[in-house]
């Protein structure tokens, strides 16, 4: 394929404006320079302890996803367009929620098919008729975006659920701050240091009505075995919050409690990093130990808030993904700023027979799939691949969407070799209480293969520093 | 603060007082070992240090015979030890993994950068490590751990957790130390007051870095009485039961303080130290060492399990 991809810093040849101070710091930096940086940047992420962990396949339990010391950059003016976009969207996504457990008028009004939001697997029966304080049930909304040229960002994917990352968002900028003081004083980067605080005021702002005294806030955590615990002991300890385990809660006269050294604490509001299946055992799956018996009972009856809401992935489905401009016009009256990839969705038998029919040119993906898992990058993929994906598709379309391979854009980064373009994507993380907020940033991926398309770390992507400047 | 953060925190300070005292025993064991042998049957060092440790059964049915090279691995190395350095370093890091909140950076750093250590430690060739290098190196780590607790941890409840699990920990570990001497390592009564018998008490006054400080605090010849005094009662020696139980109880009388809730863990503290303020060498060993140490590991054990009770099991009303 001769796809040309835009560069995010160099644009014809020239450097493009954001980029503009990073040349000289980049021509300024000799390898043994930047291999010496490189190092001493893994080593304070192995030493502050910043890891995956990865558990029951061996080797190091301790991974680190690769950094790389090359930031991206957006301009204010790039960044305001993206911030309303997402904004848009985290509150189409929201009053989906909130109307789909409620009147359903968005099906009523035929916009999305009946099937797709009440036949879902994500679609929680529990919380039918519930309205979670100031209608609100996805409250951290993860939006990753991928870039085309210079003006052109599509939407990949929502994250309603407990969208993850935020920490290295917030570390790969304190290391970068660490590593390159200099760079910060040329380069006026909007801080995102923020963000603590405001998932805090978030968390708070949607306690239970009945809540009447400062609330008490708790991170819910699987637990340290989970390969995201850095994150949430992260965001916990930065928000001065606890982090809990269901075993450290339990559930007495209508409210929720943790088990503490001086006695029962009540707790108003839960910021969940587990899955709706595993809140309550008597409520989900009955085998969980990871939840909390009598949750639901507490969080229905108003004595609890969780965070994002029970139900609040039916929203962030693939399949439901190609209805969001529609929910945006139906619920808000405006057309999408940002858009959505194409989509064929193979439950459909004409865009199935399309999709079947240019497998080579596609990207496939399971509905339910996560993690880069699952899925077909036809363009990059053998035939017995494309043959074993044609055979799973026949067999069951609903499970498939496919969109076509976007010429995702590139950014420099530091590889062996020295310096070269790299495919990024850029995940920002949206706060919904009182407020609609999101710090300037995001966590930027970067598919450190050459050629690569898939940026997920599970399938060795990595992160970067992700920089809007201020005016 | 939560219950199980209470205890992962009282953990963490008896895992690191564990491995330190593992690390201690196997010098008293290596230094023994360097003596030339007095009579039949005396191996039996070894086998003691595994008694006192509680391991000799899982050694036994790992190795058998208890060669000093056996022993090392087992006591340093070996992850089938729950008590072996290894184990209790890498659950010590663990335990602050799960209760990062709960630390300052620094004592996170510290954890973390003895398990880093120990990794490369691991990965060497057994034949490069002296054990005095191995020991060394684990004294060296516990104190930069506790330094790190010292000198940044908020003097709040979750500071008396760690505390409580280093006082505890070291009551009963300095207990069983002295009765790996006293009761153990002599093949025979005959050998008491004999040179061997003098060896063996400074080899243990060593292994508690107190050899020195001993002979500042009692000067003249080292009598089994005086160790004794040194050992227990004497509240100058920070590795004293006495000391212990007097850091336990002021932690203890610190969470009363701070949760305005005296609990039978306080009193029984608060009696046991002042019974042990009572006692005098004479009366020690008029009961016997060996059950005056026996009584003591017990007790400490209840006092242990009323800390539990009062504030890490998730009970607490």
């Amino acid at each position: 394929m001769s796809t040309t991809y835009f560069n995010e810093m160099y644009d014809n040849g020239h450097v493009r404006e954001p980029y503009a101070r990073l040349e000289d710091w980049t021509n300024a930096m000799p390898a043994e320079l930047r291999q010496m940086k490189q190092a001493e940047a893994e080593a304070l992420f192995r030493r502050i302890g910043i890891t995956f962990a990865v558990y029951g396949e061996g080797g190091d339990p301790d991974r680190l996803i690769p950094f790389d010391m090359f930031p991206r950059v957006f301009t204010q003016f790039e960044w305001r367009r993206l911030e309303r976009g997402i904004k848009q969207r985290a509150r189409a996504l929201n009053a989906f929620l909130l109307d789909v457990y409620g009147r359903g008028e968005i099906v009523r009004a035929g916009k999305i098919p009946a099937k797709l939001v009440y036949q879902n697997e994500a679609f929680e029966r529990a919380v039918v008729g519930f309205t979670p304080p100031r209608g609100i049930y996805s409250h951290i909304v993860g939006i990753d975006l991928v870039r085309t040229g210079p003006d052109e960002f599509f939407v990949l994917e929502d994250n309603c659920r407990t969208p993850s990352g935020v920490s290295y968002m917030l570390e790969n900028r304190e290391i970068m701050m660490r590593m390159f003081p200099n760079l910060f004083r040329e380069n006026r980067i909007e801080p995102v240091d923020g963000y603590a605080d405001a998932l805090r005021r978030t968390l708070a702002s949607v306690a239970p009505a009945r809540c009447d005294r400062e609330p008490t806030v708790a991170i819910l955590t699987p637990g340290h075995f989970n390969s995201a615990y850095y994150e949430h002991s992260f965001l916990a300890d930065l928000m001065g919050v606890e982090l809990v385990e269901g075993a450290d809660l339990f559930v007495e006269g209508g409210f929720v409690w943790m088990r503490t050294t001086e006695g029962p604490k009540k707790l108003d509001v839960i910021y969940r990093r587990i899955d709706d299946s595993f809140l309550d055992p008597l409520c989900f799956r009955p085998d969980s130990m990871l939840g909390v018996p009598g949750l639901m009972d507490v969080y229905r009856s108003g004595g609890v808030s969780i965070c994002s809401a029970p139900g609040a992935g039916v929203a962030d489905d693939k399949a439901v993904y190609t209805f969001v401009p529609e929910m945006i016009r139906f619920y808000l009256g405006e057309e999408p700023i940002l858009q959505n990839v194409p989509t064929w969705q193979c439950a459909k038998p004409d865009e199935c027979k399309y999709v079947l029919e240019n497998l080579g040119d596609l990207v496939v993906k399971e509905v339910h799939g996560s993690g880069g898992y699952g899925m077909l990058v036809g363009p990059k993929s053998t035939k017995d691949q494309i043959e074993t994906f044609r055979i799973k598709i026949t067999e069951d379309p609903q499970n498939y969407i496919a969109q076509p391979t976007l010429a995702l854009s590139t950014t420099p980064t530091f590889v062996e070799e020295g310096i070269a373009p790299r495919h990024v994507d850029l995940r920002p993380y949206c706060l919904v209480g009182e407020k609609i907020e999101l710090v300037p940033g995001g966590l930027t991926r970067v598919a450190l293969k050459e050629g690569s398309l898939v940026v997920n770390s599970s399938q060795g992507g990595g992160v970067k520093d992700t920089w809007v400047l201020a005016e | 603060m939560l219950s199980r953060t209470a205890e992962n925190l009282f953990w963490i300070g008896r895992y690191i007082e564990r491995a330190e005292t593992m690390a201690r025993l196997l010098e008293v064991g290596a230094r023994i070992a360097l003596m030339p042998s007095a009579g039949h049957g005396y191996r039996s060092e070894w086998e003691s240090l595994l008694q006192a440790s509680g391991t000799a059964e899982g050694f036994a049915s790992k190795y058998g015979d208890p060669v000093q090279r056996n022993i090392e691995s087992y006591l340093f190395f070996d992850r089938d030890n729950p008590s072996s350095v290894v184990s209790c370093l890498e659950r010590a890091r663990e335990n602050a993994r799960i209760v990062r909140t709960a630390l300052t950076a620094q004592v996170w750093d510290a954890l973390n950068s003895a398990f880093q250590e120990m990794r490369k430690l691991e990965r060497k060739p057994r034949s490069e490590l002296e054990l005095t290098e191995l020991t060394e190196w684990v004294n060296h780590q516990a104190a930069s751990i506790r330094g790190a607790m010292d000198a940044t941890l908020l003097r709040n409840d979750g500071y008396s957790f760690l505390n409580l699990g280093f006082s505890l920990e070291r009551a009963d570990n300095t207990a069983r130390l002295i009765d790996v001497k006293y009761f153990v390592l002599l093949p025979s009564v005959d050998f008491v007051g004999s040179g061997l018998d003098n060896y063996q008490w400074q080899t243990l006054l060593r292994a508690f870095s107190a050899l020195r400080a001993f002979h500042w605090a009692y000067g003249g010849d080292i009598t089994a009485a005086k160790i004794a005094h040194f050992l227990i009662l004497n509240r100058q020696s920070p590795r004293a039961l006495i000391s212990a139980l007097e850091t336990t109880k002021d932690h203890l009388d610190a969470l009363a303080k701070d949760y305005g809730k005296t609990g039978p863990a306080q009193l029984r503290a608060r009696a046991l130290l002042g019974e042990l303020s009572d006692t005098r060498v004479e009366d020690i060993f008029e009961e016997g060492l060996h059950e005056f140490l026996t009584r003591f590991i017990r007790e400490v054990g209840e006092l242990s399990d009323m800390v539990h009770n009062a504030y890490l099991s998730g009970d607490a009303r």
